[in-house]
């Protein structure tokens, strides 16, 4: 292993981070749940009356972010790598898996190991341990 | 209310996840690979995030309503078991191979990526197809009971 320094932005991140913790603290304390992105889009799929309107919104503000990004500063632009075929298994994975492990980074890895949850801690190891070998076999076994 | 509120929310978590460069699957990517030249970015990213999480999850647990009135739902689950594993096993491989994770995904369709759009897509499905087989195991079939 060695640091990739240029790369490395520990300010942003930690900034970009403490913004992502106001986002989820908003959420719990002014409407009383868990800022998981997966568990609000797949509530979505499963309608309950009068139970999709702030999943809606929460979803849109999160699409709407980039605009309003784009008031104050120029827009960084994402680099992705993966091709079509790619990215298809990857979605299928993510969708199947943040459902059937009840969350993904934002409800497991930031809310869920914020409140000390032990299912959290467990399932946010599985998926960066799991995240960690599948990059190490695409990059450095497969040479993807 | 808890509509504008969650409208908010969306809009300051999708706005931390572009100043931090989450929204960018190469460098989750350069995170994820350990083996590689290492950008340990994301580790402060959720430094940043538990740290504030922290301190709101230890006032929201003393409340029964939140500050809207809304009602406290916080998971009551304390099982871990092969779901949860399993589950989270499965999307860190896809999270692995593309560097997209839910969040990130939905702000760089808002970016206009067309790869996030596939990613999105794809990813809806699976959401589905988990709802699917979730409700044909609970409800048993028509004339099987």
């Amino acid at each position: 292993m060695s640091i990739d320094w240029n790369h490395f932005t520990p300010l942003a991140a930690m900034a970009g981070g403490v913004l992502i913790g106001i986002a989820a603290a908003m959420f719990v304390l002014l409407n009383g749940r868990i800022a998981g992105i997966s568990g609000v889009l797949g509530g979505l799929l499963r309608p309950v009356r009068g139970d999709s309107a702030w999943r809606m919104a929460f979803v849109l503000g999160l699409v709407g972010a980039p605009l309003v990004y784009l008031l104050f500063a120029a827009l960084p632009r994402p680099q992705i790598d993966a091709g079509y075929g790619a990215l298809i298994l990857a979605g299928l994975l993510v969708g199947v898996g943040t459902r059937y492990g009840s969350g993904c980074t934002s409800g497991h890895g930031v809310c869920g190991l914020s409140r000390l949850s032990p299912r959290s801690l467990v399932a946010t190891a599985a998926f960066m341990g799991a995240g960690f070998v599948t990059v190490f076999v695409t990059r450095h076994l497969l040479g993807i | 209310m808890t509509a504008f509120a969650s409208l908010l929310a969306g809009l300051v978590f999708g706005l931390g996840l572009i100043v931090s460069g989450m929204a960018n699957p190469a460098k989750v990517l350069g995170f994820l690979d350990l083996a590689g030249h290492w950008d340990p970015s994301l580790a402060f990213v959720m430094a940043g995030a538990i740290a504030v999480g922290a301190i709101a999850f230890t006032v929201a647990h003393g409340r029964a309503v939140s500050f809207l009135g809304a009602e406290m739902r916080l998971p009551s689950a304390r099982h871990i078991d092969r779901r949860l594993v399993l589950g989270s096993v499965l999307f860190g491989i896809g999270w692995g191979v593309a560097g997209f994770c839910p969040g990130p995904a939905l702000v760089s369709l808002g970016m206009g990526e067309p790869k996030a759009l596939v990613f999105v897509a794809a990813m809806l499905v699976g959401m589905g197809a988990f709802e699917f087989f979730e409700r044909r195991k609970r409800a048993p079939a028509p004339h099987a009971a």
